[in-house]
């Protein structure tokens, strides 16, 4: 495979568990050598550089902290090992634990943050090797949800503060559309689309990708995005086809609504809930269902697919 | 502090423990302190500084100062290719060196006479080069090297496993070589396992009796020990140079777990918890830092 990452953008690498998005997130930063294939940075082979040139910041999963050394000595081992002046390092550390508001807590040890610090003290300290490119193994992976949606939104703006190309791995769709202006998404080993999420969304390539960024159901032999569908009580739109009203779900601001076709088949609607409410949907009602004609993701279901309806 | 009430199995628990400790350990010991300033004092120092006696102390710290750091460089190297490295025959050289704990001392000596004596296979071709081992200190170093070669690798080895290998790598990527990724991160994060390995070591090799009485010949004035002093002293009605070479055995052991305390950094490790990076506690929420 070949992926390009442009300069300052920030990449996700999407895909599922074990589908070698760290791996190949390693093999850019050195600490795995690849079989075949090369890295290059600014058009510079990097294949065989070790790890300590290639002026890459790697966020681990877990972080790495350095739990011997408080978050000062932590942000500025990269400084030390380069033997920069003491004053130099104490400025450049400052200005970092700063970016990362972690001022307050720069004498204490690893053990004694929360998890959303201890992954921006690690931010940090990748960035204060002023990285040509920062990796982030599943930045997000290891805190629960509150924070996470904090640490997205707060990643998002520092990266268009500092702009370093970045690369970030993960398996949350919603959080890689949510953070990264672009995406690679990563299956098998495979690289299966790259693009804007909301070009990949609407124009995925294939079904994997379709399946994989967002809800997929089956109809006239494509896939389709359930919230791209249409109920009618009537025959109003053309290639509307008949289906039963199988069950009716309120999920808050939306309606999941289950249909089973007459020559068999089942479909799902995801209908908001002021139209849902319109209809008076019951089980056991007939209506029409249709492609709402804004929706453009659509994917033929490949001869004897798995169904694997999302 | 709340006061909690002690009740009687919790108490006679305790009092078990402690007269155990005191009947093995406590009680023994005191009296060969007593029996050494039994006579006073003077008596006590004319025991140990005989020419004899002197020689003992000092080959005996010679011996711990050559078998200490050569069974630590060995230990350390080897708990980091156990710990870092996947090799055919790693389990063989795991089960190897815990050989000389299950091994009887005496018979640890009498191999290396066999190997290194005259008529060994190396001592042969040694003592055409000049070179004697066996009776001599090399043996005696060696073969205290030898039973106390176990510690720091048992030590160290699991630390390294805890700690695992992502610090490193870290280290690598912000820039550090081979040697700054030891001495910034490994060591560190190892020092305490391996100070507490060098002090068993330290112990180990300072008491050791079955090897080294073997390999030395025990020659007076050249090839004793404290260890082998005081079994002669018995053996020679000496019983006040017994009790005062222990004393002196027993005070260096109490300066080097005296040293291990104070280097030992007691206070940070109560502040690391069981390795669980990756999850925050729940009671740490993200805060505004500045708050």
């Amino acid at each position: 495979m070949t992926l390009e990452v442009p300069e300052r953008s920030l990449t996700a690498l999407l895909g599922p568990s074990g589908g070698g998005k760290s791996t190949l997130l390693r093999v850019i930063a050195g600490l795995e050598t690849p079989d075949t294939g090369t890295v290059e940075i600014d058009g510079e082979d990097l294949t065989g550089v070790p790890v300590r040139k290639r002026g890459i910041g790697f966020c681990f999963q877990h972080y790495a902290p350095f739990r011997h050394l408080t978050v000062r000595r932590n942000v500025a081992f990269g400084l030390e090992v380069r033997r920069l002046g003491k004053a130099e390092v104490r400025a450049k550390v400052d200005e970092l634990l700063d970016l990362v508001k972690l001022t307050a807590f720069a004498d204490r040890y690893p053990s004694q943050l929360s998890g959303g610090q201890r992954q921006r003290m690690a931010l940090a300290r990748a960035l204060a090797i002023e990285p040509r490119v920062l990796l982030l193994d599943e930045p997000f992976g290891a805190l629960d949800a509150q924070v996470r949606k904090q640490l997205r939104g707060w990643l998002r703006d520092l990266h268009s503060k500092i702009n370093v190309t970045t690369v970030l791995v993960t398996h949350d769709q919603e959080e890689a559309m949510e953070v990264a202006d672009r995406l690679a998404i990563i299956n098998d080993g495979r690289l299966e689309q790259v693009g804007a999420p909301a070009h990949i969304y609407d124009h995925p390539a294939n079904e994997f990708v379709l399946q994989f960024l967002g809800p997929a159901t089956e109809l006239d032999g494509a896939w389709v995005r359930p919230h791209d569908l249409v109920l009618h009580r009537g025959p109003k739109a053309p290639g509307g086809r008949r289906a039963t009203v199988e069950r009716v779900t309120h999920l808050g601001f939306e309606v999941r609504v289950d249909l089973r076709l007459p020559a068999g088949g089942d479909v799902w609607v995801q209908l908001h809930r002021g139209s849902a409410a319109e209809l008076h949907l019951a089980p056991g009602d007939q209506v029409w269902v249709s492609p709402s004609g804004t929706g453009t993701a659509r994917v033929p279901v490949p001869p004897a697919s798995p169904r694997a309806v999302g | 502090m709340k006061k909690r009430r002690a009740n009687w199995p919790r108490l006679s628990l305790r009092a078990g423990a402690l007269g155990y400790l005191a009947l093995l350990i406590v009680v023994p010991v005191g009296s060969v302190f007593y029996r050494a300033f039994q006579h006073g004092a003077a008596a006590a120092w004319d025991a140990i500084t005989t020419t004899d006696a002197l020689h003992a102390l000092v080959l005996t710290l010679v011996v711990a100062g050559i078998a200490v750091p050569l069974d630590t460089v060995f230990g350390v190297g080897v708990a980091l290719i156990l710990a870092r490295h996947r090799f055919p025959g790693a389990w063989l050289l795991d089960a190897l060196v815990d050989i000389p704990l299950a091994l009887s001392p005496v018979v640890v000596g009498l191999a290396l006479v066999l190997v290194y004596g005259h008529t060994g296979w190396f001592g042969n071709w040694l003592a055409a080069r000049g070179v004697t081992v066996i009776f001599s200190v090399p043996g005696i170093v060696m073969a205290s090297a030898v039973v106390a070669l176990p510690y720091v690798v048992r030590e160290v080895l699991p630390v390294l496993q805890e700690i695992g290998t992502e610090q490193e790598q870290a280290a690598r990527t912000l820039g550090a070589g081979r040697v700054a990724v030891f001495r910034r991160i490994t060591l560190p994060s190892i020092q305490r396992g391996l100070a507490y390995g060098m002090t068993l070591t330290t112990a180990r090799v300072l008491g050791e009796f079955g090897a080294v009485a073997i390999v030395s010949g025990a020659i007076l004035g050249r090839t004793q020990t404290l260890t082998l002093f005081i079994s002669s002293s018995i053996e020679n009605l000496d019983p006040v140079g017994a009790y005062t070479g222990s004393v002196i055995l027993a005070l260096i052991a109490l300066a080097v777990l005296g040293l291990l305390a104070l280097t030992s950094p007691r206070e940070r490790r109560s502040r690391w918890p069981s390795r669980s990076p990756g999850s925050p506690s729940a009671s740490a929420p993200l805060s505004p830092s500045t708050a």
